[in-house]
């Protein structure tokens, strides 16, 4: 009786090793997977000619996917300078100024906004923000657009990272020491310039993973982007104009993946190139907050 | 007023603005869906499959959707639950020792986390090729595994953690081995909150487009085995919204409300069941 309960208990102890080594091996799994499927379009043309040519002939075998990398960039980038003064200014609010009951009334409505599916992101882009994007923003600075472009899928995109930024950076500034702050308001500075000066130094790193995974989750989204940006391969002049993402890419041309082989190839060297790019923005910005949390105990 | 005490205003009312901004789109988000499709909502939509010229305008509604959207999340969180939970045990003290091993594991599966769903997408592709099957319900399930396998594993390890160490320690004290205390102590404390994991692992599921755009393939039957390909909502929304009719468009925020409520009442259970699983445990 004793001896099963012993050999169970051994094999339960395997079985959740075996399971914790194929959760990780997932990841290697995908990696390998991705890159023997890109073996073909890798093994046609140069990694150079792959990133920085704008060439796109499918039909001729020829990928330059530099229009789709910058694409993706600029939205990227877009929704930064959006999101980052929006949740940064919101975590501040929320965790040195709120009052108890409305921090958790918006921390529901973030949770809320956490499980809300992209598709339905993209339907209200298209409602709103297209419109409100065609026909007040670009004929206030004198441009002329159909509302899918840059700054509308920028505008969808910050409020969806909002949840993983928001609360990362509100859980750092709320984990700052009492004690620095009362020294700070002990030599009579007020609160803001106990935030500016003593929370805001003593949080930067972990304010900067959370920018960090923002900028990663805002990278590799898809429907709601596809639906918004456009998804014209062209060089963008302004904000107005459209861009084609990486994400669109693949979702658009699932159809041709089944009969072109190169095309198939061509798909998947573009998948592995957002998983690299999005496992080392991750890897980094995960990487400060665990030290960050290791430090605190 | 002193210059600092103006800044301090400046700023404080800037945050207040821009939190309220943030609740602003959420609200407007789900007034935007429902003022569009509760309109074009009918018994019709839900109890129906699309009757022949559905996506011209033609009668019908989504059932298929529904119904294959139900079968894809159910199948897709029941196999992530499957490795979620060893994995969950492995990352506590008593099965890996906690540290660093525990540490990498939860790094992984934070990266994990952060892959974009059309990259595991595009992974159930590659491994629905290698097995020869086509684009099917059990191509979806498998891709959507993968999407909510981090997450769930990841909330049932923070349950996990929050059980009292005292709690195991009574229970070793009376002769249990670990796997007979994880069975009938840690478990049964954890259960509401694991069930909570399950059902925000669900919702993230039912909710994703991308991971199942080119596996689970699209039909107007509601699939009757895994070999079968599914509809979903998400898809259902993107492909009637794509088409040039309105009143097929108007279907699609009637397909959106659908998913909208859906998704707003297993938020709120999966709240609920946390504040009333806090009230139970044993501290």
């Amino acid at each position: 009786m004793r001896k099963t309960s012993i050999l169970v208990d051994k094999a339960a102890g395997a079985v959740t090793r075996i399971f914790a080594l194929a959760a990780v091996s997932i990841l290697v799994l995908i990696t390998l997977g991705l890159l023997l499927k890109s073996g073909l379009i890798l093994s046609r043309e140069t990694p150079s000619q792959l990133l920085l040519s704008s060439e796109w002939k499918p039909s001729r075998g020829v990928f330059g996917f530099y229009p789709f990398i910058t694409g993706t960039l600029l939205v990227t980038f877009v929704t930064m300078l959006f999101s980052v003064p929006l949740c940064l200014m919101s975590a501040i609010y929320l965790a040195e100024y709120a009052g108890g009951r409305f921090r958790s009334l918006v921390k529901s409505g973030i949770d809320t906004l956490a499980g809300i599916p992209s598709v339905i992101f993209g339907l209200w882009g298209v409602v709103f923000i297209v419109p409100f994007v065609r026909d007040y923003l670009a004929p206030a600075f004198g441009y002329e657009t159909s509302g899918y472009c840059i700054l509308s899928g920028a505008m969808v995109l910050s409020v969806m990272v909002v949840p993983i930024m928001l609360s990362i950076m509100e859980e750092i500034i709320a984990s700052v020491p009492q004690d620095l702050r009362e020294a700070s308001f002990a030599l009579g500075a007020t609160r803001w310039q106990t935030v500016k000066k003593v929370v805001l130094r003593k949080a930067s790193p972990g304010i900067m993973s959370a920018v960090i995974l923002g900028f990663s989750r805002a990278f590799g989204e898809t429907m709601a982007v596809l639906m918004v940006v456009g998804n014209v391969a062209m060089h963008a002049k302004s904000p107005f104009d459209p861009v084609y993402p990486l994400t669109a890419l693949i979702a658009n041309n699932y159809g041709e993946m089944l009969s072109i082989p190169e095309f198939e190839s061509a798909m998947m060297f573009a998948a592995l190139l957002l998983l690299v790019i999005v496992v080392a923005f991750d890897a980094v910005g995960r990487a400060i907050l665990s030290r960050m949390k290791a430090e605190a105990y | 007023m002193e210059w600092r005490r103006l800044e301090e205003e400046a700023f404080k009312t800037a945050g207040f603005l821009s939190v309220s901004l943030v609740l602003l789109c959420l609200l407007a988000m789900i007034a935007a869906v429902l003022l569009k499709g509760l309109p074009a909502l009918s018994v019709e939509m839900i109890t129906e499959t699309p009757r022949s010229g559905f996506y011209l305008g033609g009668g019908g509604g989504v059932l298929n959707a529904i119904v294959g959207s139900i079968y894809l999340a159910a199948g897709g969180t029941a196999l992530a639950f499957v490795m979620s939970l060893p994995t969950a045990l492995f990352l506590q003290r008593e099965y890996s020792g906690g540290g660093r091993i525990a540490e990498a594991v939860r790094l992984v599966l934070d990266i994990l986390w952060g892959v974009p769903s059309i990259v595991y997408g595009a992974f159930g592709f590659i491994i629905m090729l290698s097995l020869g099957l086509r684009a099917s319900l059990l191509g979806g399930i498998i891709s959507l595994a993968f999407v909510v396998f981090p997450i769930m594993t990841r909330s049932i390890d923070e349950i996990l953690q929050t059980v009292p160490q005292d709690l195991k320690e009574v229970s070793y004290a009376v002769g249990a081995t670990r796997f007979e205390t994880t069975w009938s102590v840690t478990l049964r404390q954890a259960a509401p909150g694991i069930l909570t994991g399950i059902i925000i692992a669900f919702g993230r599921g039912i909710g994703d487009a991308a991971s199942i755009l080119f596996t689970a393939g699209y039909t107007d039957k509601v699939p009757s085995s895994l070999m079968e390909p599914a509809a979903s909502l998400p898809l259902a929304i993107f492909f009637q919204f794509g088409t040039p009719f309105q009143g097929v468009q108007e279907r699609a925020y009637a397909s959106a409300v659908i998913l909208l409520v859906v998704i707003l009442v297993l938020t709120s259970a999966a709240r609920m069941l946390g504040k009333a699983s806090r009230r139970n445990m044993i501290v």
